[in-house]
């Protein structure tokens, strides 16, 4: 029972307790700052199972971009009325059902894991000297199963054409409604002027540092959303209507540049997404640099919402 | 000095657990936020002490991710506060 | 000099780690939502402060110390100005009771 281990326990009861809380709070948003305690908790243990790639995202999404999603729905639902009915018998188990078959076949798993665990990590390790790059999770990321990540990138778009579907057609096309300050403060004005430049620094070192250490495109734009999302809040730029020609077209950049980047592997390299041998940092980072501003541009929409007026207030 | 780092660690998770008493308990949204942004500074001490103790100083990144993403969660927290007490909820009025 | 460096951790921390302990009991028994940001305000400058003042002999070369005093600045400008926006906040609350 070394100090460490006892350490570990002690971590793991607080993470059960606070997700128990979660579940327990009365109001909605005591649940919502659990959740997000939550996420930082999860980064932790994260940094502990040596994920700290995974950790820098817990902590940026769990903690800052979903946590603001689930306020902002929070205060919707206080100002709106709910239809006020309570689920029904046959609703609750039902979920009740879902949940316990779901449970039940994460732990059989968990339980009964093989002896050695099959991974590819050997693998990984061997040939990364071949990916020009340093850091294990990046030459996953980009040439070992580039196609996933370019799949993934689409995918996120997607999600975004998804919420903006929720819009009622007379304002498609028009302005995210994004809750701002109520009214305008001084002090949030000077935070908005503060901040962002050192946030932008920090995303671009994100993502920078993503080649040889923990870190990389999806991390750096999730700053880079945080830092826009509070220069809007703050009222100092306008939210952008989204059929504003200059917002699609920092949504697609970072995709269509990877998706031509893949097709001139065919011509120069001979399969989709294969990098000539010299030029594969130089490919690899012009794609991630793109795909981080897209990835800022479409998490911010994301937690903007969808459209509700058309015109700027 | 691994394991004094370590208890250190632990003293403040213990710290973070008590913070997380205060958000169940505080009498107001306000002072629950407030209870949010001490967590934060304890998690971001953790973060400290463990890289330290690890020498693996990416984990340094992910306290200054932390320490920025908690400025921006109390912004989000401020901004519907804010907009309770100006407008009080009024289904009336939504346009 | 390693014993000097190693006791000086070990006395920044604990203190550190005391301001931690004063400011989260401040949270728990102070009265007012202006106190108990008063105490939270201890933690950020203080007890991370003499943390990160504790751990800087200990990092990892001139810009590992670099980032441990950039993280802790870092904390202290925003959490003055967000415990700023808060009271705004609370007294503006306080007003309309």
């Amino acid at each position: 029972m070394t100090p460490p281990f006892i350490l570990e326990i002690a971590f793991v009861i607080l993470i059960l307790a606070i997700a128990v809380g979660t579940l327990v709070a009365r109001a909605a948003f005591t649940a919502v700052l659990l959740f997000m305690i939550y996420g930082l908790l999860i980064a932790i243990a994260w940094i502990r199972l040596s994920a700290v790639d995974v950790a820098l995202t817990e902590a940026a999404i769990g903690g800052g971009l979903t946590g603001m999603l689930l306020l902002g729905a929070v205060a919707r639902l206080r100002e709106s009325e709910g239809s006020g009915e309570e689920p029904g018998l046959p609703t609750l188990l039902a979920a009740g059902t879902f949940c316990v078959l779901v449970s039940a076949a994460l732990g059989t798993l968990v339980l009964s894991r093989p002896e050695v665990a099959p991974s590819l990590a050997p693998a990984v390790m061997d040939n990364l000297a071949q990916s020009a790059l340093g850091n294990p999770v990046a030459a996953v990321l980009f040439v070992f199963r580039a196609f996933d990540t370019l799949l993934e990138k689409v995918v996120l778009l997607l999600a975004l054409i998804g919420v903006w579907s929720l819009a009622p057609d007379r304002v498609w096309g028009g302005v995210p409604g994004l809750r701002l300050y109520a009214e305008p403060s001084s002090i949030l004005v000077f935070l908005a002027q503060l901040l962002p430049p050192i946030g932008i620094m920090i995303g671009i070192y994100m993502f920078w540092t993503g080649a040889s250490y923990p870190g990389g495109a999806f991390q750096g734009g999730t700053v880079l959303a945080a830092m826009w999302l509070l220069v809007m809040i703050a009222r100092l730029q306008p939210v952008p209507a989204i059929s504003l020609r200059c917002v699609r077209l920092l949504l697609v950049v970072g995709p269509v540049i990877f998706v031509a980047i893949g097709l001139l592997g065919f011509v120069f390299a001979g399969a989709f997404l294969a990098y000539p041998p010299d030029y594969a940092k130089p490919l690899i980072v012009i794609a991630e640099a793109t795909l981080t501003l897209s990835i800022g541009v479409t998490l911010g929409l994301l937690v903007a919402g969808p459209p509700d007026r058309m015109q700027q207030p | 000095m691994a394991n004094f780092l370590f208890g250190a660690a632990g003293f403040v998770l213990a710290m973070v657990a008590l913070g997380l008493f205060c958000v169940l308990r505080g009498p107001s949204d306000t002072d629950r936020m407030l209870s949010a942004q001490l967590i934060g500074s304890g998690g971001v001490a953790v973060l400290l002490l463990v890289a330290t103790v690890t020498e693996n100083a990416s984990i340094v990144d992910v306290a200054l991710m932390l320490a920025l993403l908690a400025v921006f969660a109390a912004v989000a927290f401020l901004r519907d506060a804010s907009s309770a007490q100006i407008k009080p909820p009024n289904v009336a009025d939504r346009a | 000099m390693t014993l000097t460096l190693n006791i000086f951790t070990i006395v920044a921390v604990s203190a550190g780690s005391f301001f931690f302990m004063a400011g989260t009991i401040g949270l728990l028994r102070f009265p007012d939502t202006m106190t108990r940001l008063h105490a939270l305000t201890k933690v950020d400058n203080l007890g991370l402060g003499l943390i990160v003042f504790g751990l800087l002999p200990q990092a990892e070369g001139l810009l590992g110390a670099l980032k441990l005093l950039c993280v802790w600045i870092f904390v202290q400008l925003s959490g003055a100005i967000v415990s700023q926006l808060v009271a705004q906040l609370a007294r503006r609350d306080g007003e309309q009771r």
